[in-house]
């Protein structure tokens, strides 16, 4: 019984980080924008939130550790904005295609995250590991008194502040796009952008909108596994393959953040389930680790067989829009 | 003063000199050269001609290091070639790097397993002709589900990158040596059974021909042939293409069975050729960086050789840099970046020209 | 009188490079009236009104709106002026709900209030008696569902003047007397409403007043209850033009294709072509005559094995006397079975070319499976090409040049050229000199006739009656799928075929 608690909590230790990534994707998709620079953007949100509380607590002699926190959310934020709005730049104005921008920006997120991370402690003239538990110990603290509470406690409330925000984000952002007049447009806008167009609504403006918000988002999932996952460090690659999973989860989720809330469990548990299976080889397990994917192409290819059209991508995904070219 | 005509208006070029839209690319090339200098000397502090120098150092400075630059262009260049097919049909294959993988699996399966029973050049003819069936085998996946149910086939591909990544640790459990390391070591490091021999001294003179073969190839094949010409009207309009009888479902199959082979043929490039061995990173992204030298490079080879060499070079360069300085490897991966984002970037100044709103009190 | 009119023009132009599609228009609509507006494809009814809802801007003359003249410059322009258009093509969002596309882009509270929204659009809907559910999804309706939606969308933002482009198009006679009597009920709750058609019954059905243009021009406008079925066809077609293209009579016809009841239905499952039957004879030219729409494209397709037919069957008969079944074969089968059949489709550069390959690679289209070799032949290609360029007089810098790059008329003279190239059998052609200048359309007219002379069965799809008349031995007319008749195109008028294409002509005698 404990087992499964441990890995039901485990399992959420792991899917939240996907979970900020595929909300944020989520709301970048509804524009019809497939930004395939998610795991880039989640590596540049978490060193940059990393490097803001570092240097924070290098200055100081007695750093407190809700500044240093507000710090690394403020940088997070900032750096993985700029990420979108760089990509947005490439897609929406210059009109590079979504897929090259996409890749480039992983590829360049990804060595900045760990050359940073590498590097960032020497460049500041110390040794070794980066490390910052004092603004750790902001991100990992638990709600006092309900987390003592036991088993329901050790369940639902001894997670660190961004595990509750990420829960909230996803709710949220479903309250945004089915119930608000900006959500109807933004649907609008990925899945027919001419039709918008014509009833008034700026499609570039929208387009910008939410895919900086989603890689703002999205960076969070970052911040999140470097700051109350690692406990304030950085581990070279060990963010992994969390970001091309985030951009699964968006299909298993159906393009609806409440179903990644549930999905980003799934693929939390799936992930190291190989950890928790009796009876499994080391081989055995590496191929328990590919499930997460192996479910999302079978998701994929279920979706394409014709459903319900609105749980498919939204319709003009990848395409970009140039109103002239009509 | 409320003026309805906006400040800039862009508008579509009729079509480009040759020349002028290489001077565009020229221009962001040396523009994209001056801001990785500023990014390195920002972070190094150091004298941005000796940043450059060490960077030309690092990438020719030695016989050995100019033949790893030649390496590994010839390996981004085969990658983006075997994309090319797919793409030219605007089947966007992203899983180059699960076809390198696979074929990269492929290969390190026969020259640990069949290196006792045959002579070194069958080995090696049948190690090529494995990997380019496993990355057949792994494009032909997606193309089956595209061309019958129209799956998205950029997310399929997308996601078959890491089914291949676990199956390649999969294998690694059993191949590994020695023991507990979790990684397989030089494979056949005492009889060099799997290697590429030597050609005129030189360790990867054959990686050189065999990828220049493959580019001749394809490119015979996209530019002479009839399956070429299928591929090319496929791409431009699937409605032509049922007009001209040409059967769509088939050429996006057999398409992606031809950019799968040459991926997973890059797979064993990798392992015999340079690493020989396996692990999850052998891939190590170019199936990524492949996709954007084959689509900035139109697909034209010339152009494909041009755009591969200077990525590596400024890679391997940087990497030298790094080391000089005692920062890690991935300094290259932002240069690479940063080098990206211009060249993709001028590609719309080639496309598009800009009509700036001329001052009507000036005039 | 005295009281202003809902909309006056006053010699509006409007040019579209060398072609006048609007020349000098001078028209009124009445305040609370249902205004038809008649005219032939191309007679420029849709880009007199793309006028009024800012899609186009006039060249010349002046618009009034309630006596007020006005600048439209926009569709936002127009909606602040009242005006509000339903298209001929829907812009709808597919995954949206019916209420949720009838707000969409307007201004108002950030969080929607759906369920004000629908009482509002449930108001609406009773009061002009629609048939409409605000939460069905798009995806689910049917084309006169959807019609309702749009006509739903204008009225939601407080339209006082709504125009529709050829709203009975898509409809069912059943649909269509549903919308006239929405239509009744706006006009008596005091809007005005102009209407776009060619069906002279509808005409006289629904409106108070039609006005009718000819090939750009403004001819007049009459009070319905003073119109006849003939006065109106009259006026639409106008007097017979006398082109001078040189017409042979056919030596010695023989069956050459033989359409048995053929059915297609579209994606949407409505039936777009029903029941069609015809023969089609070598050394003739038969022409098929109807509005855009009813059924050309599908019935063409269907004998180049293009499309899907619900049943039916399509047989081609050779010159060697053997006959072959065509239909439920595709292109490639029909083809090596060594029936010729060239097709210049309507579409010429999304079916019949690719527009960014070059001329010689277009060439190939036809060509490239020739041999045994893996490699595609450019040589005989290019050579084609040169010679077409040679002959047909075409306008290109090269063969190397895409044809994309090339005009309209250069364009087609090619597609035509390589059709006719790989001497065929059957000669389809749709919609051959649209968009041409005259000495490009004579050069086509003259490469038509020598096909027929030389033997080859020439089906012509035009929507020129002037031409069709003066071109083919025989016109067939298609009316919303259905083939109304086959005329003798040397004794047959062009008010008779006028008829019979806006279903004017129903229960006429039917050819077999």
């Amino acid at each position: 019984m404990t087992l499964i608690f441990t890995f039901i909590q485990k399992a959420i230790g792991q899917g939240i980080a996907i979970l900020f990534g595929a909300t944020g994707e989520i709301i970048t998709e509804k524009s019809g924008n497939l930004n395939l620079g998610v795991p880039g953007i989640m590596y540049m949100g978490g060193i940059a939130g990393l490097m803001g509380a570092f240097f924070y607590e290098n200055s100081t002699e007695n750093p407190i550790p809700i500044v240093g926190m507000i710090i690394a959310i403020i940088c997070c934020l900032l750096a993985s904005a700029l990420g979108g709005l760089l990509y947005s730049f490439l897609t929406i104005t210059l009109r590079v295609n979504q897929n090259v921008v996409g890749l480039s920006l992983t590829t360049f997120g990804t060595g900045f995250g760990n050359f940073f991370g590498g590097s960032i402690s020497k460049l500041a003239g110390g040794v070794g590991q980066i490390s910052v538990m004092t603004t750790a110990s902001a991100f990992q603290a638990k709600i006092p008194g309900l987390s003592k509470i036991p088993v329901i406690g050790d369940l639902l409330f001894s997670y660190g502040f961004l595990t509750y925000i990420a829960i909230i984000i996803s709710l949220c952002a479903t309250f945004f796009i089915t119930k608000t007049r900006a959500g109807l447009n933004l649907r609008a806008v990925g899945e027919d952008p001419a039709t918008a167009d014509a009833a008034g609504i700026n499609v570039s403006k929208y387009k910008y909108i939410a895919t900086v918000v989603g890689t703002s988002i999205a960076g969070l999932g970052g911040l999140y596994f470097v700051m109350e996952y690692l406990g304030g460090t950085w581990s070279n690659n060990g963010f992994g393959d969390r970001g091309w999973l985030a951009v699964a989860l968006v299909i298993l989720a159906l393009w609806n953040p409440t179903n990644a809330i549930w999905g980003s469990l799934v693929f939390g548990g799936l992930y190291i389930l190989y950890i928790y299976m009796p009876g499994l080889t080391r081989a055995t397990q590496e191929l328990c680790k590919m499930l997460p994917y192996v479910v999302t192409i079978i998701v994929l290819i279920i979706t394409s067989r014709r459903n319900k059209p609105e749980n498919q991508s939204p319709g003009s995904l990848g395409n970009a829009y140039f109103r002239e070219e009509r | 003063m409320n003026n309805k005509e906006p400040f800039v208006r862009m508008s579509k070029r009729d079509g480009i000199s040759f020349g002028k839209a290489w001077e565009i690319r020229l221009g962001a090339v040396i523009l994209s050269l001056i801001v990785c200098a500023l990014v390195i000397v920002l972070i190094t502090g150091q004298n941005p001609i000796d940043v450059y120098k060490g960077i030309v150092d690092g990438a020719v400075g030695t016989n050995r290091r100019a033949w790893v630059t030649i390496r590994e262009t010839v390996v981004l260049l085969l990658v983006a070639i075997g994309l090319t097919p797919a793409f030219k049909m605007k089947f966007w294959n992203i899983g180059a790097e699960g076809q390198i993988l696979m074929g990269g699996v492929a290969a390190a399966a026969f020259m640990i397993y069949f290196s006792e029973s045959m002579p070194n050049w069958l080995l090696l003819i049948v190690t090529f002709v494995a990997s380019a069936i496993a990355g057949l085998l792994w494009g032909l996946l997606p193309a089956i589900f595209k061309a019958y149910f129209n799956t998205n086939e950029t997310l399929f591909t997308l996601m078959l990158n890491y089914v291949a990544m676990q199956i390649v640790t999969f294998c690694i459990v059993f191949w590994e040596n020695p023991t507990g390391s979790n990684t397989v070591g030089i494979i056949n490091s005492a009889t060099q059974k799997g290697w590429f021999p030597s050609i005129f001294g030189n360790a990867y003179v054959l990686n050189v021909i065999l990828v220049a073969l493959v580019t001749i190839g394809v490119y015979i094949y996209m530019k002479y042939t009839k399956q070429g010409y299928e591929i090319s009207v496929v791409g431009e309009s699937q409605n032509t293409a049922r007009y001209a009888g040409i059967d769509v479902k088939r050429v996006i199959i057999r398409t992606m069975m031809i950019s799968g082979a040459i991926c997973g043929f890059a797979g064993a490039l990798i392992v015999n050729g340079s690493s020989h061995t396996i692990s999850t990173s052998i891939a190590g992204g170019r199936g990524f960086t492949a996709i954007i030298v084959a689509w900035m490079s139109k697909f034209n080879p010339v152009a494909m050789v041009i755009v591969s060499l200077f990525l590596v070079f400024m890679q391997q360069g940087s990497i030298q840099i790094a080391s000089q300085f005692g920062l890690n490897e991935n300094a290259s991966d932002i240069i690479t970046g940063i080098l990206l984002f211009f060249l993709i970037g001028c590609e719309f100044f080639v496309n598009y020209k800009l009509e700036f709103r001329k001052n009507k009190k000036e005039d | 009188m005295g009281e202003v009119n809902a909309i006056e023009l006053k010699g509006v132009t409007k040019r579209f490079g060398e072609v006048v599609a609007n020349d000098n228009i001078n028209m009124t609509l009445r305040k609370g009236e249902i205004l038809s507006i008649l005219g032939e494809n191309g007679s420029g009814k849709t880009t007199l009104m793309n006028m009024l809802s800012g899609i186009y801007f006039p060249d010349e003359g002046q618009i009034f709106v309630n006596g007020e003249q006005v600048t439209i410059r926009s569709p936002k322009d127009a909606f602040s002026l009242g005006i509000g258009m339903i298209h001929q093509h829907f812009k709808l969002i597919n995954i949206l709900t019916a209420a949720e596309n009838i707000i969409l882009g307007l201004e108002g509270a950030p969080i929607l209030k759906m369920d004000e929204v629908r009482k509002q659009v449930n108001d609406l809907t009773e009061r002009y008696g629609f048939d409409l559910n605000p939460d069905q999804k798009i995806y689910d309706m049917s084309v006169s569902e959807k019609q309702t939606v749009e006509i739903m969308k204008v009225l939601y933002r407080g339209a006082e003047i709504l125009i529709l482009d050829e709203p009975t198009a898509v409809l069912t006679p059943q649909e269509t007397e549903k919308l006239f009597a929405v239509l009744r009920n706006m006009r008596a709750a005091g809007k005005s409403i102009i209407i776009i058609t060619h069906k002279l019954n509808e005409v006289l059905e629904i409106s108070d007043r039609v006005a009718v243009l000819r090939k750009g021009t403004y001819v007049d406008t009459v009070e319905t209850k003073d119109a006849t079925v003939d006065s109106l066809t009259e006026m639409m077609v106008g007097e017979k033009v006398t082109l001078d293209i040189e017409r042979t009579e056919p030596v010695s016809p023989k069956k050459r294709i033989e359409v048995r009841g053929v059915t297609v239905k579209n994606t949407e499952g409505v039936t777009v072509l029903k029941d069609a039957s015809f023969t089609a004879n070598s050394n003739e030219i038969l022409g098929i005559a109807g509005i855009a729409g009813s059924g050309q494209k599908e019935l063409l397709e269907s004998i180049a094995g293009l499309q899907v037919m619900e049943h039916g069957e399509v047989l081609y008969f050779s010159p060697e006397g053997v006959t072959e079944k065509l239909s439920e074969k595709k292109p490639e089968e029909i083809r090596s079975l060594g029936v010729t059949l060239s097709f210049v489709p309507e579409d010429r550069l999304g079916m019949g070319l690719v527009g960014s390959m070059d001329l010689t690679d277009n060439m190939m289209l036809r060509s490239y499976k020739e041999g045994k070799s893996v490699f595609a032949d450019r040589k005989q290609p290019r050579d084609l090409a040169e010679e077409i360029v040679e002959k047909l007089e075409v306008v290109t810098p090269g063969v190397d040049t895409p044809v994309s790059r090339l005009s309209g008329g250069n364009v087609q003279k090619i597609l035509v050229g390589r059709e006719i190239a790989s001497q065929p059998n059957v000669l389809m052609v749709a919609y051959p000199v649209r968009g041409l200048d005259i000495n490009s359309s004579y050069t086509i007219y003259n490469l038509l006739n020598e096909q027929k002379n030389k033997g080859v069965a020439v089906i012509c799809v035009g929507e020129d009656l002037d031409v069709l008349l003066e071109l083919c031995d025989k016109i067939m007319v298609l009316s919303a799928g259905e083939v109304v008749g086959i005329e003798d195109a040397r004794t047959t008028t062009k008010e008779k075929l006028g008829l019979m294409m806006t279903g004017g002509h129903k229960g006429g005698k039917k050819h077999e």
